[in-house]
């Protein structure tokens, strides 16, 4: 294991985050959990969205790519199947995630991309201002909907149990052992590993608040009737609590990454491959034009 | 003698009409001669009239023929539509089985041939087209053994059955039309023998991209640009690579900005209204300055317009598409060759200037098969552009400058997985480490970093390609598949004494306005022809400084293709009314 330092992960930058985001304890979890495993810096790579949480690469000194709003899954498995020796990471919002790209979130789990992927899920839109997000509770006003929030949330974990996902986890930014401790199993789960984190906006959510999760969460970790090892039993639990969780919810150890489930593809990462053809095989590919 | 004859076959869609055009156009092409096949078709799977034409000729073709000297009918609507295609006289195969009926005042020599019966007696309702290649190959004088090699070849997967079946269909049909005394009623001319090959422009450009060292590829279904997907995902998993059938084309040219940003290379290809979805990811690679290869296959817009029909109405999108000012290298092949090279190039021109290449194709050139004589791969070499070197990354005390100032514009890139080279890509303005920057003098040096990177470009060998133009008193200028129906209106002109020339513009933008203006200059008359209806590439021009007293358009934009005779036509207008 090489010689890691939470030096080697930090970067120079002042954040733009506010004071008491919850975002602060994500990215300090990931540096603390990336550090514990001796993983070098540039053998990571993370893909952020748009928004407050999609700042992340600016505050971490892993190659970084910053993406259009809501592409961080394509865009994350882009690279890894570009290079799958990396550490991939897709990090954004609950805007970014399960609103203009919902899409794509299904799409990754049930492809099942060797990517990691950390929600920072603050139920509102903060860097806009406080319009509801699709996490936001039924009721809650904000400027955007004064009169309440007449839509129903979005329920990521079992979104994500329906679809087919191989990992599924819940942490709390105020958590820190717990939520290391949930993305140092993603890391290391082979397959796309959904870890959303219940990470609080005090600037323009005054619901969802650290002392409200604090009153309200219930670890799973710490319950000795749970395990996570079952599909089913796994939505029945989150559903049952309306997704009031933490901790490792579901785990599949069958899981099979996509990249290691499409035909032929390259074992080494193709960045450093040589990729000239041979004029034979060039030749033998034409000839079926006859 | 004709310079080439036409061969059409139509029915219903979903009854095998591209793959008996395929078979007549391939066993044709074997013998030796160029072929051009396009097709009518609609966006509908099964039903509906559909027709697929072989034009023939001695020497390369790629556009339409005005007439067809063979008609094959399988459905009335067949004869309805299309028998005026038909010189008097001209043999008109119909299944007996229609009890075809001439349209009024058709003059065109109705055969009936039983060809479902044939068919059924072989053995095989299936078969039935072939009893029509058989019967069409008589009336050109043929040689049978060809077809019957071929189908043989073809069919033998299917087993020793379902080849002598189609063999057998063969022989039946040619034996029908000789007994009718109908045997070599239309002569080729004699064939010019060499290694030839029977390709779309897609086929090469997927082949070109293959070539390019391009690994990955992402795309959502979508008419005309599928095929590239299907045959890079037949080649692919050969050479370690993957295609991605994504969600939406947001996903396919995202996916193919991270895959190009980790040092892969990879593309997409994509329509019009796909096309349009990608502009934002576009946006992205430009600002990051991420290679990206987008492969447009035109049809006719807005919005889903007519997706089975050709036009090159995607132009201005191509170069001034999305929001904020981005840098984008747009270039247009009009020949499967073409294709190919620009399959090719696209990469090198990707990972040099570190932009989005968007490749111009269009429906007819995506579609339509064509005779190639070679693929080039030795003309072409893989370059990767400026990558920072391990040794330089080791030396830096600093953080790496991914986007340094330099004189060019272009900044060498790390890698990921590159020890010391971790830095910052974002569609954020950024500094020089890549770090977000809103400074006012920050944003004026990157901007213009990013612009004056692309500068050489409009002076690229290649750039554009002339044929013609030295004694020229009226130019034609053209991009895309039109080159072919352009080319052959300079042949017909040249023969009516009239000196034309042609310049085909190969690379949109940067607009290479110098050897525009060059081949320009002794040009009496600059007739700029496109298949769209605002005169896209003339706007560019004239952006470019090329435009004055000597301009005119051609605008074709019904979805046909364009023909020769109409390029002919807007000559000899320019001509009477204006005096070339």
């Amino acid at each position: 294991m090489e010689t890691v330092t939470l030096q080697d992960y930090k970067t120079s930058e002042k954040s733009w985050w506010c004071p008491g985001c919850g975002d602060f304890g994500v990215l300090a979890a990931l540096q603390k959990t990336l550090v514990k495993l001796g993983i070098p810096p540039h053998r990571v790579a993370i893909v952020a969205g748009i928004g407050c949480s999609g700042k992340m690469g600016n505050y971490i000194n892993s190659y970084n790519i910053h993406v259009v709003h809501g592409r961080t899954l394509p865009s994350a498995l882009g690279v890894k199947l570009a290079n799958r020796d990396l550490l991939v990471i897709a990090a954004g919002g609950d805007g970014d995630g399960f609103a203009i790209g919902m899409n794509h979130f299904v799409h990754a789990v049930r492809r099942n991309i060797g990517v990691k992927y950390i929600v920072m899920d603050n139920h509102i839109y903060g860097l806009t201002k406080g319009q509801n997000s699709p996490t936001s509770d039924h009721g809650q006003k904000v400027k955007a909907a004064p009169f309440g929030n007449v839509e129903s949330p979005v329920r990521p974990l079992s979104l994500a149990l329906t679809a087919g996902a191989t990992y599924v986890a819940q942490g709390f930014s105020s958590n820190q052992a717990q939520l290391a401790r949930l993305i140092e199993g993603a890391i290391a789960h082979p397959g796309f590993a959904f870890v959303n984190v219940l990470s609080p906006c005090v600037t323009y959510n005054k619901i969802n608040t650290y002392d409200f999760y604090k009153q309200m969460l219930h670890d799973l970790d710490e319950d000795p009737e749970y395990e996570p090892d079952s599909r089913g039993r796994a939505i029945a639990a989150v559903l049952e609590r309306e997704e009031l969780v933490t901790g490792l919810i579901y785990h599949d150890p069958g899981s099979v990454a996509y990249e290691d489930a499409l035909p032929g593809f390259a074992e080494e990462p193709l960045a450093g491959r040589d990729i000239a053809l041979e004029e034979a095989d060039f030749l033998e590919l034409l000839a079926s034009y006859r | 003698m004709p310079k080439s004859l036409a061969w059409m076959i139509g029915g219903d869609q979903g009854e095998g009409i591209d793959a008996t055009g395929d078979v007549f156009g391939r066993v044709l092409s074997r013998l030796g001669y160029c072929i051009y096949g396009y097709r009518h078709f609609s966006s509908r799977i099964k039903g509906g009239h559909t027709n697929f034409t072989v034009r023939i000729a001695a020497d390369r073709v790629l556009a339409p023929q005005a007439n067809v000297e063979v008609l094959v009918a399988l459905t009335q609507e067949t004869i309805d539509r299309n028998a005026h295609l038909l010189l008097p006289g001209a043999p008109l195969l119909a299944d007996s089985q229609l009890k075809p009926v001439l349209p009024d005042g058709c003059e065109a020599r109705l055969v009936e041939i039983p060809l479902t019966q044939i068919a059924r007696e072989v053995g095989a309702a299936v078969v039935r087209n072939m009893v029509a290649v058989g019967g069409s190959a008589a009336l050109f004088g043929l040689p049978l053994e060809a077809f019957e090699a071929y189908a043989r070849e073809k069919f033998e997967r299917k087993g020793e059955t379902v080849a002598l079946q189609n063999v057998e269909a063969l022989r039946r049909g040619h034996a029908f039309i000789e007994e009718l005394g109908l045997m070599g009623r239309f002569a080729l001319p004699a064939p010019r023998p060499r290694e030839r090959y029977l390709m779309t422009g897609n086929d090469s450009l997927a082949l070109g991209a293959l070539a390019a060292g391009c690994r990955i590829m992402a795309a959502y279904p979508i008419t005309p640009a599928t095929d590239i997907m299907e045959n890079l995902a037949g080649l692919f998993p050969r050479f370690g690579g993957a295609v991605c059938q994504m969600e939406d084309e947001l996903a396919a040219i995202t996916l193919v900005i991270g895959a190009n940003y980790a040092g892969a290379r990879a593309m997409t290809a994509t329509s019009g209204p796909g096309f349009s979805l990608m502009q934002e990811g576009i946006g992205l690679a430009s600002m990051a300055e991420i290679p990206a290869v987008v492969v447009d296959t035109q049809r006719v817009g807005p919005s889903t317009g007519m997706p089975t029909k050709n036009e090159q109405s995607d132009l201005l999108a191509a170069v001034f598409g999305g929001h904020g000012e981005g840098q984008r290298i747009v270039i247009a092949p009009g020949t499967a060759v073409q294709a190919f090279a620009d399959g090719f190039e696209a990469f090198n021109l990707a990972d040099r200037y570190q932009c989005p290449v968007i490749v111009l194709s269009d429906l007819a050139l995506a579609q339509w098969l064509q005779s190639v004589e070679a693929l080039p791969p030795e003309g072409h070499a893989i370059d990767r552009g400026a990558i920072v070197a391990q040794e330089e990354l080791d030396r830096l005390t600093g953080e790496f400058e991914r986007y340094r100032l330099t004189e060019d514009g272009i900044s060498p890139r790390a890698l990921p997985g590159m020890p010391k080279g971790q830095f910052l890509a974002t569609g954020v303005e950024h500094a020089s480490s890549g770090k977000v920057s809103e400074a006012p003098q920050n944003r004026i040096a990157q901007m213009e970093k990013r612009s004056r990177k692309l500068d050489p470009l409009r002076a690229r060998p290649g750039a554009i390609e002339t044929s013609h133009t030295d004694d020229a008193e009226v130019v034609i200028v053209c991009f895309g598949s039109i080159v072919g129906a352009v080319d052959e209106a300079v042949e017909l002109l040249r023969q009516d004494g009239v000196r034309a020339g042609r310049v085909q513009v190969r690379q949109l933008w940067p607009m290479p306005d110098v050897p525009l203006a060059a081949a320009l200059r002794g040009a009496g008359k600059v007739l700029v022809a496109e298949q769209n209806a605002t005169g896209e590439m003339r706007q560019l021009m004239r952006i470019a400084g090329l435009e004055d007293d000597r301009y005119r358009s051609l605008l074709h934009f019904d979805g046909t293709l364009l023909s020769p005779q109409r390029v002919v036509a807007a000559v000899q207008e320019l001509s009477v009314k204006e005096g070339v």
